[in-house]
């Protein structure tokens, strides 16, 4: 299959994955009455929750051991509580948070909690991904219903053995009180008993209001930090076992080649080589592409030999595109505007009787991942079975995957979950997964795949480049009357953007006034793109929040009082009847929680304070991935266009915090994330080939360029909703805006050493 | 070919061709994770260790290489007793994914070993080697000021 179809095929299942990622659909996998019947000693009817089964099959395990009160609970007689994570540690620190959450309604002693990493096991767990900032929202109701109705069944037992009801009973600490006689038991005494009574009907079970949190939205270490400082072995490429081989997996620099010849007998007599083959691959980058494997008895042996293989591409069917050619390609599609998708009132009228009207142009390079750990997983086919250790970021997909792939029943795919040294999106896909899979089935023994970094280079799912074509027109009221666009952006298949490339897919930058009209062109790419950190709003925020400010400024209206008039403007309502729930109010843009965070940004950051000549301070406003994030950059910029960022300012709305502390890590994560991306970081290609093989060239801020963030939370009453993502879009306008504010000179274009600034 | 190397205060013998860099002995013939592969070009600071108190990058030291006393992440602390940059780094929540914090805090205690109580400039300059992908850069900095008791 030509790279085209191949590409295009690819894309469509990361656009499905994404969308899937993003989906919050009802929450907790619920059983009814009917299937619990057959289950022995079930009392009571109602819904029981699939994390409940756990408990009734392992009743047989509960022996001197720990009693499993459900599948995220368990307690030990001496007290301690093990608390089961069912998402991937990514850094974006919900292992910590989920433990907190369940803690929580379990009124379990933090001191004396452990967290450990869950089975993947999703008829029991749900969704065990984490993507699209959804972990905290999406486990909301099922971890907070973990944890109480495993309290629920300790304090029945107490009243039952205490022979007093249980309404005049209550639970702290790991210890349940009888408030009247002050008798009391530890949890660690009751699991036994808790454990065989009876499930409680969730929906009787209350949850606690936030008044009564005892331990959300205060500051705690992340639970695997000592670990982590005394370099325990914990991420996927830390996997060890007895008789284990190292491998190294060489494809094609361009997407679509094949192996037409290779020294595989050379490599094969190297010291430390074991095997050197070929994979035909399953013709697709989502899973295996074309390929040699070199199998070896270590790392260095197997790398060594990477260095030595020559291999003879078949590349008729690979990539050969040129990001170069597809930047003069954009400018001269830029003037012939499409038919818009999108034609709301009367755009032209709205321009013609404009007070002022600002045309601009901006575009933003192709950008990698670049995790720190790079890919790898570890596969061990024997028995029959087919067992992995992997970093991924979907797992439980991953495992579905190789099932598929090498045609086995879902039960002989064993996943074991381990940390990861970073995601940002890329370990949503599972290609590492199954080469190591795939490659296991040749080796006997267990294999380590290891990918060496400039195989991550070579290899990404990328975020793709793009270019806006913008007219916007301000009334004689300085608002925002007419806005039209012509993104030309890259295509896969033909007919829509690449994974990341479209437009945003929240009601924000849309509805961008009364008069809209908004067109799209598209450019063939045969490079896989996937989702990287706030897919689509990553760029698309740099566009809008840049563009908004030159209007303001065309308008001479102060940029917050301009913004604040924005969010109030009306929205467009859905047409025709509804499909599908209806959306979520905790998830959807909301003008006071957006003007809250802006007014606060703008306090915090000192807007409108008389600052030197050369210092500017600008402010950007996102909404992203259920965050409502307001940004201020203060920099100077000096002769040379080098910039000193001063402090980056942060104001959030992402409803309760969880965690005080991993919430603040996100921010400034985020934040100097997007800095690093926005000042200097591009992917080139040319010949379908990554022009990018190490860090050398490709430079990650480091600390000297590292400004300090400041975080302010604003925790309105809603569902809470996740950080992972929502603190990078803004920023980018931000640092825009602020460079004007300090020279005058406009930004547009990303990364903005393109327009000659350093940092 | 064997070589014997010391390694967190303990003689050990390894047996590896002569150019195996330090850091896949580690990780592979002694079975210690602590020290990391991030890039095997020195560029990213993930495979840190000291050699006699000073940062090197082990991704680039071949073990042909090696003498005087290696310290790693896993030798930092005295039995139970953590560093106090290990400590700050646990006070403050340093870590996101974690996968570069070992070679953050070598390269730490090596400044601290040369600036007892170092400046923002300071800390910048020796930590310039070190990425941190998700950027904790701002608590790297708490952290070292904390466990040296400096300001910034």
């Amino acid at each position: 299959m030509p790279a085209a179809e191949i590409i295009a095929q690819f894309d469509a299942e990361m656009q499905a994955l994404i969308a899937e990622v993003e989906t919050i659909s009802p929450p907790v996998t619920t059983i009814g009455r009917r299937s619990f019947l057959k289950l022995a000693g079930f009392a009571g009817g109602g819904l029981m929750l699939a994390f409940h089964f756990d408990a009734r099959t392992a009743h047989a395990e509960n022996g001197t051991g720990p009693t499993v009160l459900n599948a995220f609970v368990r307690v030990a007689p001496d007290n301690t509580v093990t608390i089961y994570s069912k998402g991937p540690e990514i850094g974006q620190g919900i292992k910590t948070a989920f433990g907190l959450i369940i803690a929580e309604e379990l009124d379990a002693d933090w001191k004396t909690v452990k967290v450990d990493q869950a089975p993947i096991n999703p008829k029991v767990y749900g969704y065990q991904g984490a993507g699209g900032s959804t972990s905290i929202p999406r486990g909301w109701d099922q971890l907070r219903q973990a944890g109480a109705t495993a309290r629920a069944m300790l304090i029945a037992a107490a009243a039952k053995q205490w022979n007093v009801p249980v309404s005049e009973c209550t639970a702290a600490d790991s210890v349940v009180t009888h408030k009247p006689s002050g008798r009391n038991l530890t949890y660690g005494a009751l699991a036994k008993a808790a454990s065989e009574q009876p499930v409680p009907d969730v929906a009787k079970v209350p949850l606690k209001t936030r008044a009564d949190y005892k331990l959300l939205g205060k500051r705690f270490t992340g639970v695997d930090n000592l670990k982590v400082v005394t370099g325990q072995p914990l991420f996927g490429i830390d996997v060890q076992m007895p008789g284990m081989l190292y491998a190294n997996y060489i494809k094609c620099p361009a997407v679509g080649g094949k192996v037409k010849s290779a020294n595989l007998d050379e490599i094969k007599k190297m010291p430390g080589v074991v095997d050197a083959f070929v994979l035909d691959g399953t013709g697709t980058p989502a899973e295996v592409m074309p390929g040699v494997a070199i199998i070896a008895k270590t790392t260095w042996e197997a790398f060594k030999a990477k260095e030595a293989l020559k291999v003879e591409w078949d590349e008729s069917t690979a990539s050969k595109d040129s990001l170069t050619q597809a930047a003069a390609k954009a400018k001269e599609i830029a003037a012939q505007m499409p038919t818009p998708e999108t034609n709301v009132g009367d755009v032209d009228a709205a321009f013609a009787s404009s007070a002022k009207v600002v045309e601009a142009s901006y575009d933003y390079a192709m950008v990698s991942h670049q995790q720190l750990e790079p890919q790898n997983s570890t596969a061990w086919w024997h028995d029959g079975t087919m067992e992995i250790w992997t970093p991924s970021q979907m797992a439980d997909r991953g495992m579905t995957m190789v099932a598929n792939m090498l045609k086995l029943p879902e039960d002989k795919v064993t996943v074991h979950q381990t940390r990861a040294g970073g995601g940002f999106g890329r370990r949503l896909a599972n290609d590492y997964m199954c080469e190591a899979a795939a490659i296991a089935m040749k080796v006997n023994g267990p294999v380590k795949l290891q990918w060496k970094r400039e195989d991550d280079f070579a290899h990404d799912f990328f975020r793709a480049g793009g270019y806006h074509f913008l007219k916007g027109g301000v009334d004689k009221s300085g608002k925002l009357s007419a806005f039209q666009n012509h993104l030309v952006s890259f295509s896969a298949d033909g007919k829509r953007p690449v994974s990341g490339g479209g437009r945003s897919n929240n009601s924000f930058p849309t509805d961008m006034a009364a008069n809209v009209r908004y067109a799209v062109s598209l450019m063939p790419l045969q490079i896989p793109c996937g989702p990287w950190r706030a897919p689509t709003d990553n760029v698309q925020m740099f566009v809008i929040g840049s563009f908004l400010h030159e209007l303001s400024v065309a308008a001479e209206c102060d940029h917050v009082e301009f913004l604040l008039n924005w969010f109030s403007r009306p929205l467009a309502k859905a047409q025709g009847p509804q499909q599908g729930p209806p959306p979520d109010p905790s998830r959807t843009f909301n003008p006071t929680r957006a003007a809250g965070v802006l007014k606060l940004v703008a306090e915090k950051s000192g807007w409108n304070k008389k600052l030197p000549h050369g210092r500017g301070l600008g402010i950007a406003f996102g909404f992203s991935y259920g965050g409502h994030v307001a940004e201020a950059v203060e920099l100077s910029v000096d002769a040379k266009k080098h910039v000193t960022v001063h402090k980056i300012t942060v104001a959030a709305d992402i409803g309760p915090i969880i965690n005080l502390s991993g919430a603040e890590n996100q921010v400034q994560g985020g934040a100097i994330d997007a800095l690093s991306t926005a000042m200097g970081l591009e992917i080139a290609v040319e010949q379908g080939r990554i022009q990018q093989t190490n860090f050398s060239s490709y430079p990650i801020l480091r600390m000297s360029s590292a400004p300090p963030v400041e975080a302010h939370f604003i925790q309105s009453d809603f569902r809470p909703s996740g950080l992972g993502e929502p603190c990078v879009p803004p920023l980018a306008a931000a640092l825009g805006n602020a460079i004007f504010a300090a020279t005058g000179e406009r930004v547009r274009t990303m990364p903005f050493k393109r327009a000659g600034y350093t940092i | 070919m064997p070589f014997q190397l010391n390694i967190n205060r303990k003689p050990r013998t390894v047996d590896a061709a002569g150019d195996t860099p330090l850091l896949w002995v580690l990780r592979d013939v002694l079975d210690m994770k602590g020290t990391k592969y991030g890039c095997g070009i020195g560029m990213c600071g993930a495979c840190t260790v000291l050699m006699d108190g000073v940062a090197i990058r082990s991704c680039l030291t071949p073990v042909s290489a090696v003498s005087g006393s290696i310290t790693t992440i896993e030798g930092l602390a005295e039995g139970d007793k953590l560093h106090p940059l290990q400590q700050a780094w646990v006070d403050l929540d340093v870590a996101q994914c974690g996968y570069c914090q070992g070679g953050q805090i070598l390269s730490a205690a090596a400044l601290l070993a040369q600036h007892p109580k170092p400046t923002d400039t300071e800390i910048e300059e020796a930590m310039t080697g070190n990425i941190c992908r998700c950027a904790t850069y701002n608590r790297i900095k708490a952290a070292i000021h904390q466990a040296a008791g400096s300001q910034s």
